[in-house]
């Protein structure tokens, strides 16, 4: 029963937030992106960047509503179904998510009915502004979620009283600890790959269709450009977060690696089939000594094999080696998409190679795939441990019972892939619909079915009010 | 590494009124949803709707606001509360993403879709009002809680009175949402609104009558604290004054004092009912001190909550400023 209820508590943390982190990754970039283009127009006055703007919007829009509707659950779900977690922790966890609720959710959600619904009301200057702290409020959700999962990685600037409860000695040390700021710089700019991606994906769709060129070109160029400077930069924080893992959480790293024995030097599985019960790995390709390499910097060191930890210490190894694969495999073709993007921008081709827009297209979903990829790195590599080496996943969870937990969960499942076809549904429709085109005015109106030209509706058909 | 007494209370009191500007803000909202379903035309619905759009969004935020409150300040009342309330809460989540949802989907939706959305929306309002009062009402009947984590069955919540509260705080969450309409719109949908606010006033008023009877006699401890300090009976007889202005209103067809009577009858209502718990947090047996996070938590977070709360409230008036005036069907269109 014990076991059961863990396995339903874990699976239905995985499902929400599996579900919650596909928006956030989509938004944190787009509210960025989207306060660019603001600027942009405000800047040099191009109606182009305008007619971009509006086109994200109502995406932006639609993605933003899921990501906080699905988020709310998320605060809720530590006390409800981890309340020893909760108990233990809420000392430390509490007020980060208590400042991150302050300074980023209220923020970002007030002020998103403003960028939503009041360009005639305001000055450009002062929606400007409003667009930008969209954009601040989304980037410090991030930080503070960062902060809060980080510690729960690395704890640190913490003492254990009698009881068990931890409690805060340096919120100096929790919040600007080494491993937040890799982590939180390689989750920023997770999302800001994912946005450039989709981004892209969609302006190549409309140059392959031949419409509204000039801010399809806006949409490839500028993704595509931000994802050649930054897919390298990701690389060296996710480098440096593998080091860092390599000092803090060992174990973890041994269960990326598929690393059984201590090796000294260690070797490189680049790839294999972890075998768990032989503990072993088949098929595997081994490289000498780059293992020490990577994981170290120096290539004499010495990394434990996951052997070297009670088996009651070891995480499993078959996801945290496959997703990290899965994760750095998406890392590489972004590497080769953007660059390969910017070569042919630099000889005037971008536009016109069309088999390289149809990769481009094909391509919208490969920062989803690597954030998701590695989030489960991360959260699987780190079991047993819910607090690293402190507090166990099996004794964190919420005394419910079965009942509670099978109606939850299959509520959960049953509504949220309700909403979530839906929404993409209508994303995918609205995509279909494009920019307005350069004939018309520009068309401000609210995000509501309110204009002349209704949203997502073909033009031809006009949606009345009253029908 | 201790609890400071003083501290407590402090963050008692700054949750307290999150809560309260949550009920208030997310109140009128949830209950324009629930009046949605009742609404005669489709341009109707449209500018009920738009009347909130902009803000539901922030409105709901104070929820998470106070649900993060109560992990950092009080994280043995988080970590007991929610699995205790877990079926309800639960059930209050996923009735307040179908009806976030709602809000995107409808618009975009043709022909019988927009119907899934639109039920989605009254429902959701519905049952998550329901929820929260059904919550309400099982935290004053008290909650086994042994070691600092809950210690009961998982229906804990299915009694009548919980329930009987549930009903109420639709009612209650109903007439807020009717005078926000008064505020909103013009015409015809304001005259309906109009007319809702005294029947809802009505069946509000015996709710809590019949509420506090049926507290006072099966849940004393409730009522014990009105006995030694009766000057608090000012809160009841301010509720009085404010019915009254808010019956007035309706006849004088005043815009703006509906929604503040009204607001301020349920803020009299939370008070005395936060009256009513002191010191408990959790009846009968945690206080909030017991329940209080450590100074170096609470402290930490009054530093910021200092500065930042003030930030938070003149943003959220600057964002209500900006959309002043009457909502309507084409909302931003001209």
């Amino acid at each position: 029963m014990e076991t059961e209820l863990v396995l339903l508590s874990r699976l239905q943390f995985a499902f929400t937030v599996t579900f919650h982190i596909i928006f956030p990754s989509l938004t944190i970039g787009l509210a960025a992106w989207l306060a660019t283009l603001e600027g942009l127009h405000l800047f040099t006055g191009n109606a182009d960047y305008r007619r971009v703007f509006n086109f994200w919007i109502k995406l932006f829009a639609v993605s933003f509503g899921m990501g906080v509707v699905f988020g709310i659950v998320m605060a809720f779900q530590f006390g409800t179904n981890w309340s020893v977690l909760s108990g233990k922790t809420g000392n430390i966890q509490g007020p980060l998510l208590a400042y991150e609720v302050v300074t980023a959710f209220l923020l970002e959600a007030t002020f998103l009915g403003v960028v939503l619904f009041g360009r005639d009301r305001l000055p450009p200057w002062a929606y400007f502004l409003c667009c930008c702290m969209v954009a601040i409020g989304t980037t410090l959700s991030a930080f503070w979620i960062m902060v809060n999962n980080t510690w729960m990685q690395t704890p640190v600037g913490f003492e254990l009283d009698a009881n068990g409860y931890f409690l805060p000695t340096s919120w100096y040390d929790i919040i600007f600890s080494y491993a937040v700021w890799m982590r939180f710089p390689h989750m920023l700019f997770g999302a800001y790959l994912t946005t450039c991606f989709v981004a892209a994906a969609t302006g190549a769709w409309f140059l392959l269709q031949n419409r509204s060129p000039r801010q399809a070109k806006i949409m490839v160029t500028m993704a595509l450009g931000l994802a050649a400077v930054l897919v390298p930069v990701q690389m060296v924080f996710g480098h440096l977060n593998g080091t860092e893992i390599n000092e803090t959480q060992p174990a973890k790293l041994a269960a990326i690696e598929a690393r059984w024995e201590t090796q000294q030097p260690a070797s490189l599985t680049i790839i294999g089939i972890p075998l768990p019960s032989q503990e072993r790995n088949i098929l595997a390709i081994d490289i000498p000594v780059l293992g020490s390499c990577i994981d170290a910097g120096d290539c004499s060191a010495e990394e434990p094999g996951l052997k070297s930890f009670p088996p009651e210490d070891r995480p499993p190894v078959v996801i945290p080696f496959f997703t990290f694969r899965i994760m750095v495999g998406m890392g590489v073709i972004m590497l080769a998409v953007a660059w390969y993007g910017m070569l042919l921008q630099a000889r005037g081709r971008l536009y016109t190679s069309r088999w390289f827009l149809w990769v481009v297209v094909a391509c919208f979903p490969v920062g989803w795939i690597a954030v998701i990829a590695g989030w489960y790195t991360a959260e699987v590599g780190r079991q047993p441990w819910v607090v690293y080496n402190h507090l166990r996943t099996e004794d964190a969870h919420s005394p419910l019972t079965l009942f509670d937990l099978i109606v939850s969960l299959a509520g959960f499942v049953i509504l949220y892939l309700a909403i979530v076809s839906a929404g993409a549904w209508y994303m995918l429709r609205m995509v279909r619909y494009g920019p307005q085109p350069d004939d018309e005015p520009i068309d401000d109106s609210g995000q509501l079915g309110s204009s002349k030209r209704p949203l997502a509706v073909p033009r031809e058909t006009s949606l009345g009010i009253g029908e | 590494m201790t609890v400071d007494p003083t501290l407590a209370v402090i963050w008692a009191c700054i949750l307290a009124i999150g809560f309260l500007i949550y009920v208030v803000l997310d109140g009128f909202d949830l209950g324009i949803g629930m009046l949605f379903g009742v609404a005669d035309s489709e341009h109707d619905r449209r500018v009920m709707m738009n009347s909130v759009a902009p803000i539901w969004d922030g409105n709901e935020t104070w929820l998470i606001l106070g649900g993060a409150g109560l992990f950092a300040a009080f994280p043995v009342v988080y970590a007991s509360l929610l699995p205790a309330l877990y079926l309800p809460v639960i059930i209050m989540l996923m009735a307040l993403i179908m009806r976030g949802v709602a809000f995107e989907f409808r618009y975009k939706a043709t022909g019988g879709y927009r119907t899934i959305w639109d039920l989605g929306f009254v429902l959701g309002s519905g049952v998550a009002s329901f929820c929260q009062g059904a919550a309400l009402g099982t935290l004053m009947q008290g909650l086994p809680i042994e070691n600092g984590q809950y210690a009961g069955g998982p229906f804990i919540w299915f009694n009548a009175f919980s329930l009987y509260c549930g009903f109420g705080l639709m009612a209650g969450y109903m007439l807020l949402g009717a005078t926000w309409l008064v505020l909103k719109t013009e015409g015809g949908l304001q005259e309906w609104s109009y007319r809702r606010i005294r029947p809802l006033m009505i069946v509000v008023s015996l709710f809590l009558l019949v509420g506090v009877l049926w507290m006072l006699i099966d849940y004393s401890h409730m009522g014990q604290r009105w006995w030694r300090n009766p000057e608090f009976l000012l809160l009841p007889l301010g509720g009085l004054v404010a019915a009254w202005l808010l019956w007035r209103s309706v006849d004088r067809r005043q815009e703006l004092m509906p929604f503040w009577a009204a607001a301020a009858g349920f803020g009299l209502a939370f008070v005395a009912l936060a009256f009513s718990f002191w010191p408990y947090v959790i009846p009968p047996s945690v206080t909030i001190y017991d329940a209080a996070s450590v100074s170096a938590a609470q402290t930490f977070m009054l530093h910021g909550m200092a500065i930042l709360l003030p930030i938070v409230l003149i943003y959220t008036c600057f964002v209500y400023w900006i959309f002043r005036g009457k909502a309507t069907a084409e909302i931003e269109y001209d």
